[in-house]
């Protein structure tokens, strides 16, 4: 069936001369092919993800029972920031943008990304900046300890490892900047030619809005680290009371990266759940344009509620004020994609394979957060709530179930794509079964531990809070176990074990990257493509 | 979404414009942001913060109808070799009298010292209407090896201070600055370089 496949594509491209990869590492080390960057990037985060995520384990063992039982408070504060650091800046954005690489060219009709070169350097300075930051765990005063947010003065009493810190955010920063740049261009000017900007994929859209947030914020969170890097070795006071500064001024500036960085981190997987549930309902997506105002409106309103961070840091009532409301507000375009999915859903032919069950899961699992996130956002419920495990809790729901699961789902819904082989779906089944329960056995019970006042970032706690630690420890330790099936599963797919996929891998979805060959050839869309109301939005 | 004619522009040159507006927002975080800051801070008198030098064309009328209970909050910031307290902790003041408060300080090491004192009010609200005639922080103040210094602060609070507050705290940080006054300089911008890089440590 795929040899059929194939010979139409040759007949269809028999003009070209396809030279095919370069061998050995040179393939890999001088990639410019928007299939193996972005193969790159995932296998890069998925160590990343394993990586952080023995990191809080770690943790979740301290926490197991009351007391101080396996590390110091120094190691424990070391782990809490660098597994945060790891898992946004190493796991879910290199991961979203290795999606990026492989599927924005394949659905809209283009040959590869825009910026070939810079995406090459793009992907190579992430594993320079990780060795970087993982380098200071062995340096004279530990790795960095003052959470993942970097907060003035405590950040500048980091040991050897502060420079390599800052160092390490930078070249995180240029390489997400390059990406998001080389994002916007292919998807500015590489649309096959009736690709209108509405007739584009919602994970187009959301990665397109998503590129814009990270151009307009990494540069801002790059200031802020070096302001800190002047403040400790060049003698100026930004931050620095004694010298006229204000050491709550990096928290706005943090935060004015920090919000929208949370909705980069959830914008393409809202993308991802947008192009699964039509697939598995069978019906177009409910809604496209609204979804794609609501995504706008989204990452608008997160330009201007990032004080809702710092509430409790002294701010005038309309300050509160104007914060809380805005904040709310991102409930309604929210509201607008969630019962757009929803409304897709609805009368639908749902099947449930494992794509579909990860986006079901991120849509009951996300909208829990997002509630949790309404709580947090009200003012005086805030004040009690703030550096609780409630907060823990909340920001595990949006981006376990939420960023993670989106990419769970996409690497199921395109891995077949990818490699030309269907993963074992039972696996991958008993996979999102272990996922779902064990990140609410995990994350759940934070809730009610921060509603009873358990601190976060503290490697003890009173014995009050003893079964609920228990009860989230032993779940984190059964969901990182399980990720092991998640690896086995991907990886029998890579060594093209299991079902050979059809073109079209799923029952008529939507879309270009389905009008290629599975697996995708190493050149794609030599040509541009035709685009018909069965490939695109209309 | 913001390209309505994206076919126009060339790949280079929309790469070029992408990287312009990414170094336009760093230049935004960093030379744009804390300066914005800080006259927001001074306008609106949040974050607590009094003016750094003296205030002029204050009449001191004090309003014996009302009043204020004051509280004074000393700090030592990190452990530095110093002993810095109020003279005394609380006093009664009436709205727009004019009162002087000593604090004790004393230099716990055998070295010259430097040392500045940053000023914080609380509620933040009252800050723009604590006036301060005199004040020793607004300079660094200089100390022998042991030397015990007494030093005032000469302040009135406007009258026109909002009816709600009946409290005001006025606090002080002791920031070692090091041991010569060259290093007790406010360095308030990154033009003054790596001379002085230990200074605010």
């Amino acid at each position: 069936m795929s040899t059929a496949v194939l010979d139409g594509h040759a007949a269809d491209d028999s003009s070209e001369h396809d030279h095919g990869p370069a061998k050995g590492w040179r393939r890999w080390l001088y990639a410019t092919n928007h299939k193996d960057i972005g193969s790159m990037y995932l296998i890069f985060s998925l160590l990343m993800f394993f990586f952080g995520g023995s990191m809080a384990l770690v943790i979740r063992t301290e926490l197991f029972t009351p007391g101080l039982q396996f590390i110091d408070p120094a190691f424990f504060n070391q782990m809490t920031t660098m597994h945060a650091l790891i898992m946004v800046f190493g796991a879910v954005m290199p991961a979203f943008v290795g999606l990026a690489n492989w599927m924005i060219p394949l659905m809209i009709g283009a040959p590869d990304m825009a910026l070939p070169r810079m995406n090459n350097w793009s992907f190579w300075i992430l594993p320079v900046a990780f060795t970087i930051l993982a380098s200071t765990l062995f340096m004279p005063g530990g790795a960095p300890a003052s959470g993942w947010t970097m907060y003035p003065p405590l950040v500048l009493q980091t040991g050897d490892a502060f420079p390599f810190l800052i160092f390490s955010v930078h070249l995180m920063g240029i390489s997400s900047i390059m990406g998001a740049i080389n994002v916007i261009v292919t998807i500015i000017n590489m649309r096959a030619p009736d690709m209108s900007l509405l007739k584009m994929p919602m994970f187009v859209w959301t990665w397109l809005i998503t590129a814009y947030l990270l151009l307009a914020v990494m540069p801002v969170l790059a200031g802020g680290v070096t302001m800190l890097l002047t403040d400790q070795f060049f003698g100026t006071s930004f931050f620095l009371a004694a010298g006229g500064g204000d050491p709550v001024m990096f928290q706005h500036i943090f935060w004015f990266f920090g919000h929208p960085e949370v909705y980069i981190m959830i914008l393409p997987a809202f993308g991802v759940v947008s192009e699964i549930i039509p697939t598995f309902s069978r019906k177009p997506l409910f809604g496209h344009d609204s979804m794609v105002y609501a995504a706008s409106s989204i990452a608008f309103l997160s330009f201007i509620v990032w004080a809702h961070h710092m509430f409790t840091t002294g701010m005038p009532l309309t300050g509160q004020m104007f914060f809380m409301f805005s904040t709310l507000l991102i409930a309604v375009p929210t509201g607008v994609k969630v019962f757009n999915w929803m409304a897709t859903m609805w009368k639908g032919s749902m099947t449930f394979e494992t794509p579909m069950l990860f986006s079901l899961g991120f849509l009951f699992l996300f909208t829990i957060g997002g509630f949790s996130g309404l709580m947090l956002a009200i003012v005086p419920a805030d004040i009690q709530y703030h550096d609780s495990y409630f907060v823990v809790a909340h920001f595990h729901y949006v981006l376990v179930p939420g960023s993670i699961f989106g990419l769970m789902a996409a690497v199921y819904y395109w891995i077949p794509k990818w490699t030309g082989y269907f993963y074992n779906e039972r696996l991958g089944q008993i996979h999102f079964w272990l996922s779902t329960i064990f990140v609410n056995v995990t994350f759940f019970p934070m809730h009610f531990l921060g509603l009873a006042g358990m601190p976060r970032r503290i490697p003890d706690y009173s014995t009050q809070f003893a079964d609920f630690n228990s009860i989230a420890s032993i779940g984190a330790i059964g969901f990182g176990f399980s990720q092991l099936l998640f690896v086995y599963i991907v990886f029998q797919c890579v060594r093209k074990k299991g079902a050979v996929a059809t073109q079209e891998v799923w029952d008529n979805p939507q879309g270009l990257e389905w009008t290629v060959p599975s697996p995708a050839p190493y050149h794609t869309f030599d040509t541009p493509p035709k685009v018909t109301a069965e490939t695109a939005f209309s | 979404m913001s390209n309505k004619k994206p076919e126009s522009v060339s790949t280079n040159a929309l790469t070029a414009r992408l990287l312009l507006f990414a170094a336009g927002m760093f230049v935004f975080g960093v030379f744009v942001l804390p300066p914005v800051y800080d006259v927001f801070c001074e306008v609106t008198g949040l974050g607590g913060k009094t003016k750094g030098q003296a205030a002029e064309n204050v009449v001191a009328v004090a309003d014996e109808s009302r009043e204020l209970s004051l509280e004074f909050v000393t700090t030592v910031n990190q452990y530095a070799p110093w002993e810095f307290r109020p003279a005394v902790e609380k006093m009664t003041i009436h709205p727009g009298g004019l009162y002087e408060a000593m604090f004790v300080a004393q230099n716990l090491t055998d070295q010259f010292r430097v040392a500045q004192a940053v000023p914080s009010v609380a509620p933040a609200q009252a800050a723009s209407y604590f006036k301060k005639l005199d004040c020793f922080c607004f300079s660094a103040q200089e100390f022998l090896p042991g030397e015990v210094k007494e030093m005032p602060v000469r302040f009135i609070v406007d009258s026109d201070l909002p009816d709600f507050i009946d409290t005001i705290t006025l606090s002080y940080t002791f920031f070692d600055t090091g041991g010569t006054t060259d290093d007790a300089a406010m360095p308030e911008n990154m033009d003054h370089g790596a001379d002085s890089a230990h200074g605010t440590r």
